[in-house]
């Protein structure tokens, strides 16, 4: 498989901050790419430096194997969907959706057909005439995208473009936007800070946090096996146990903390002594195991109720620290439920767990 | 008129209403028929008004069409204001764009500053400055003989001190209307373009100048209008083949003492001049009340 876009040692520097800290990434052809990570952590700066809108203080930015340096954003073959969308409100759809292709000096004939071959691939037949404050936030979204593929571009680059939609539009166009990408097959390079969008999506996710690269990898592997405290924190939710590492042995870690004694899976440069914290997933933590190990005694405080399952909040007391944990408890086994103000046993395996240094 | 009483009341409503047909009627309506009531009667000697020669007729117009060269500098002052309007629009385009999109906002308000600092003073001093700079032996000649771009001294007063002079007088009043629509042009919409390929050329083409297409509408009505009815500049800038229209209504009220004759000359440039704006608007494809705003 072959690279769309390659960064080799990229770095960003403003006048006062390092914005992208010497970073080197690879994306397939093909491929939906998505770059992770909280406001502020310099994933549009990426974005506009693989657009070409900013130049790299240092490093290089291949597309297609091509050297981009003194490329300007104009000869690239990126196209860029904003997050405001930037649709011209001045032009109809159909112009629009053919800017591009106006500017490479296609016919007028030739763009009106072109536009209305793009239209019928978003759904939106019959729709150029129609100036884009006429259409729907949805409508936008899809012409937006539209425009973008209209100039048959290598890599389209996505930034937050679903962020501005209400709930049930997101969770569709996430749909749709997978569903374009797999049809035409261009290289996605999609910017969020929603994780559950970026796994529902991605073939892979790059996980960035304040101008660094944490962890790349396939969704599922991002989940299970996160890299580092950081990304175990951020993507998804985790119950969490500080402590101090106490013995590893093969690819597990023994913690020892204010809670007790627990084992997870370990990172291969994990030691002993060092600090360290257990995540445990609220669906791997569970009422009345028979395991041995990995037991906590927490008392239920809270029961909330969200659809497909509920979530149990329960504290482990302590006089000084006392831990909140959450259960996720599928809907059909409800009856497992601990009631509030009760005290209750829940276990984990330790194959569910993973153990990460911590400073 | 329904709104206004339910927003402010009947009483207060009614004083606003009031308010506004006054203005209307006082300074709108009532100058403008007296005015055209004294251009459509012949200048008589006092003893002689409302006697048998006292009538309405077009003499005083016919007077201006007929003359061998006052229609000449008519339609001269509306070429020349038009010329102004395109000089100054060049000036102030980029400018604004500059402001609107590129700047930072520390640069904006210094240069927004500096932009009105020369407003604070008398129009009069402004054009009496530019009368010595651009004197025959002025700082300008001056500085360019030094320079070695002229080899000798240029007349600038007449058609090119006119033009210098009035395009420095109305740039504020071309700059920040185009400042104003050219700010409220989302940033990421030259992206967007630039993204897909455009140049700098198509990007103002397309997407800039249509979007600032309102402002720029207003300013070029705003100075227009300024430039032809200006009187100073010309008066003080220009040279007898850079006759202004506004000089020669203003020789028939205070030097030839023929107000009717006066009269009948401004009625022409305003019209001509209403004109002129409609015409400009239509071209623009902007209609007057959001030129207006």
């Amino acid at each position: 498989m072959t690279n769309t876009v390659s960064l080799l040692d990229v770095e960003m520097r403003f006048a006062a901050s390092l914005a992208i800290r010497r970073m080197s990434l690879e994306v397939r052809s093909g491929e939906f790419f998505s770059i992770l990570g909280p406001s502020g952590c310099g994933k549009t700066t990426l974005l506009r430096m693989i657009s070409g809108f900013l130049q790299p203080t240092s490093g290089k930015i291949l597309i297609d194997g091509q050297d981009m340096r003194d490329v300007p954003a104009n000869r690239r073959s990126t196209a860029m969907i904003f997050q405001s969308l930037a649709l011209f409100p001045l032009m109809p759809v159909w112009e629009n959706i053919a800017f591009g292709l106006e500017v490479r000096g296609m016919s007028k004939a030739r763009r009106r057909q072109e536009a209305e071959r793009l239209l019928e691939l978003i759904a939106l037949p019959g729709y150029g005439e129609r100036m884009p404050h006429e259409l729907s936030g949805g409508q936008r979204q899809r012409v937006a995208i539209a425009r973008a593929l209209a100039i048959e571009p290598k890599v389209l680059l996505l930034d937050e473009p679903l962020s501005a939609l209400d709930l049930k539009l997101r969770q569709r166009m996430r749909a749709e936007l997978r569903e374009l990408q797999k049809r035409t097959g261009v290289t996605f390079i999609y910017i969020t800070h929603d994780q559950s969008e970026a796994l529902a999506m991605s073939d892979r996710v790059a996980v960035m946090s304040a101008g660094e690269l944490q962890q790349v990898g396939e969704p599922l592997e991002l989940y299970t096996n996160p890299a580092t405290a950081f990304v175990a924190e951020f993507v998804g939710e985790n119950n969490i146990m500080s402590g101090t590492v106490i013995d590893t042995f093969g690819d597990y870690a023994v913690l020892e903390g204010a809670h007790g004694r627990f084992v997870g899976r370990r990172s291969a440069t994990l030691r002993p002594q060092m600090k360290a914290r257990l995540y445990v997933r609220p669906e791997s933590l569970s009422v009345d195991r028979q395991e041995t190990e990995n037991r906590l005694v927490a008392i239920s405080k809270r029961f909330d109720f969200e659809g497909a399952f509920a979530t149990a909040h329960a504290v482990v007391p302590h006089d000084s620290d006392p831990l909140s944990v959450q259960l996720a408890i599928p809907h059909q086994h409800l009856g497992q439920a601990p009631d509030i103000g009760k005290s209750f046993v829940a276990g984990f395996s330790r194959q569910d767990a993973v153990v990460l240094a911590h400073e | 008129m329904n709104e206004i009483t339910q927003r402010f009341g009947r009483p207060l409503g009614a004083c606003f209403i009031l308010l506004v047909l006054l203005w209307l009627a006082g300074l709108v309506l009532v100058p403008n028929l007296t005015m055209l009531d004294f251009a459509l009667r012949p200048n008589l000697p006092a003893t002689q008004l409302g006697g048998p020669k006292d009538g309405y007729s077009f003499d005083n117009f016919l007077y201006l069409w007929n003359h061998p060269s006052h229609g000449w500098i008519f339609l001269k002052t509306i070429w020349s204001s038009a010329l102004v309007t395109v000089l100054t629009f060049l000036i102030c385009y980029p400018l604004a764009y500059w402001l609107g999109q590129v700047s930072t906002p520390r640069q904006t308000s210094a240069l927004l500053v500096l932009l009105t600092v020369p407003y604070l003073m008398n129009e009069v001093l402004r054009g009496l400055a530019w009368y010595i700079i651009l004197a025959f032996d002025g700082p300008l000649n001056a500085a360019l003989v030094h320079l070695g771009l002229l080899s000798e001294p240029v007349r600038w007063y007449g058609d090119g001190g006119v033009l210098a002079g009035m395009a420095y007088a109305y740039l504020l009043f071309m700059l920040l209307p185009i400042y104003n629509s050219v700010s409220t042009l989302d940033h990421a919409q030259i992206d967007a373009a630039r993204d897909l390929g455009a140049g700098t050329l198509r990007i103002h083409r397309r997407v800039v100048l249509p979007h600032a297409k309102v402002g720029i509408a207003t300013g070029c009505v705003f100075t227009f209008m300024l430039a032809a009815g200006s009187y100073m500049a010309p008066a003080l800038l220009g040279a007898p083949g850079s006759r202004w229209f506004t000089q020669l209504i203003y020789d028939w009220f205070f030097e030839s003492g023929n107000w009717n004759r006066g009269a009948a000359y401004g009625v022409t440039l305003l019209v001509l001049c209403l004109v002129a704006v409609l015409g400009m608007l239509r071209l623009f494809q902007v209609n007057l009340t959001s030129a207006v705003k």
